[in-house]
């Protein structure tokens, strides 16, 4: 591999641009393409393919061998409340390999005592996302029981194709949420992808068990869909 | 937006930092597995030629053959696809345990 290409592909991670190396297993070239950049025409169908399944894979081309490898951006998660929940799943999520960051305007809450190492936002989500928008490469997790917080990320995890999207409340909080999602123009299927109430049913009490059966959820999510949630590539 | 670090850094970060420091690099990657495979295809295992390594392509089980195949690589420059298979005493010194095959490319990062 050239050190140019694997500079480029480390580039894109960091700034959450998808990539994808096609490696001749005959020794000839290798090629890089960053996603929304021009694709060799032969190559279309095989890099399509890799960066909406993201799945690497021998692919032959010409009768010659070329292994695609696709490098999606690390998944993230964007958690709405600086709770107690959010101070178990920032470990353990990080220990799973997820970038994690906690977004709450409430300083009571968001504080690096609490925290630690955590990237910690104590703003609105209105005014973080702005700068560091979510994308399909996300999971969403609004978990402060305020619509007046969480409504804004929730609406815009829908639209930006957040692989996740997840929040807390009972069925009766929910369905007054999704009076109020329906209200501000959202479809019904968009509403159907958010997880309500969040997490895999294990049964979960404490925080860090809740914790436990969020991050489950989003690793179930991520690694059982298209990881491009079908949008056109 | 700073986010936080993983807790594992990547081996393709690592092998930046390697050759920009000067030091000889080999990426092995998984290219190919059949049955209980335990990486999925793409991921990396990267050498230097020292044997310093970082990443997997296993579950441990062959690392140790790949370094040793990856530091020749580095010094001939000629890429290579090495097989493993279920351990066996006459055909392997290292196999997989758990009964999968694999198939890595190891490659110079020039």
């Amino acid at each position: 591999m050239r050190l140019e290409h694997l500079q480029s592909i480390n580039k894109a991670r960091e700034n959450r641009i998808a990539a994808v190396t096609v490696t001749a297993l005959d020794g000839g070239a290798s090629s890089l393409y960053l996603d929304g950049e021009a694709v060799d025409e032969v190559m279309v169908p095989a890099v399509q393919t890799a960066l909406r399944t993201g799945k690497s894979a021998i692919v032959e081309i010409d009768d010659r061998p070329l292994f695609i490898n696709v490098y999606l951006p690390p998944p993230r998660i964007v958690v709405i409340g600086a709770v107690h929940i959010s101070q178990a799943l920032a470990g353990m999520a990080t220990l799973a390999g997820f970038d994690l960051s906690i977004i709450d305007p409430r300083s009571a809450f968001a504080t690096p005592e609490r925290f630690g190492q955590t990237a910690l936002f104590a703003d609105w989500p209105e005014d973080v996302l702005k700068d560091a928008p979510l994308d399909a490469y996300t999971a969403l997790v609004a978990v402060t029981h305020d619509p007046k917080i969480d409504d804004f990320p929730l609406i815009s995890a829908l639209a930006a194709d957040c692989f996740y999207v997840g929040t807390l409340g009972s069925r009766k909080t929910h369905a007054r949420r999704v009076e109020r999602l329906s209200k501000a123009g959202l479809d019904e299927a968009a509403i159907a992808r958010i997880r309500a109430p969040i997490g895999l049913d294990i049964r979960a009490s404490s925080p860090a068990e809740i914790a436990v059966s969020i991050l489950a959820e989003i690793i179930q999510t991520l690694r059982t869909r298209d990881v491009m949630g079908g949008r056109s590539v | 937006m700073i986010l936080g670090q993983a807790f594992v850094p990547d081996p393709l970060t690592v092998a930046e930092q390697w050759r920009l420091s000067g030091r000889g690099v080999a990426i092995a990657t998984v290219i190919e597995t059949w049955g209980s495979a335990p990486r999925p295809v793409g991921s990396h295992l990267v050498v230097d030629t020292d044997g310093n390594f970082h990443g997997s392509v296993s579950g441990g089980c062959v690392e140790g053959a790949v370094v040793g195949e990856a530091i020749e690589v580095i010094t001939s420059g000629t890429s290579r696809i090495l097989e493993f298979g279920v351990a066996d005493e006459t055909a392997w010194k290292v196999g997989l345990s758990c009964g999968g095959r694999i198939r890595v490319h190891v490659e110079r990062l020039g």
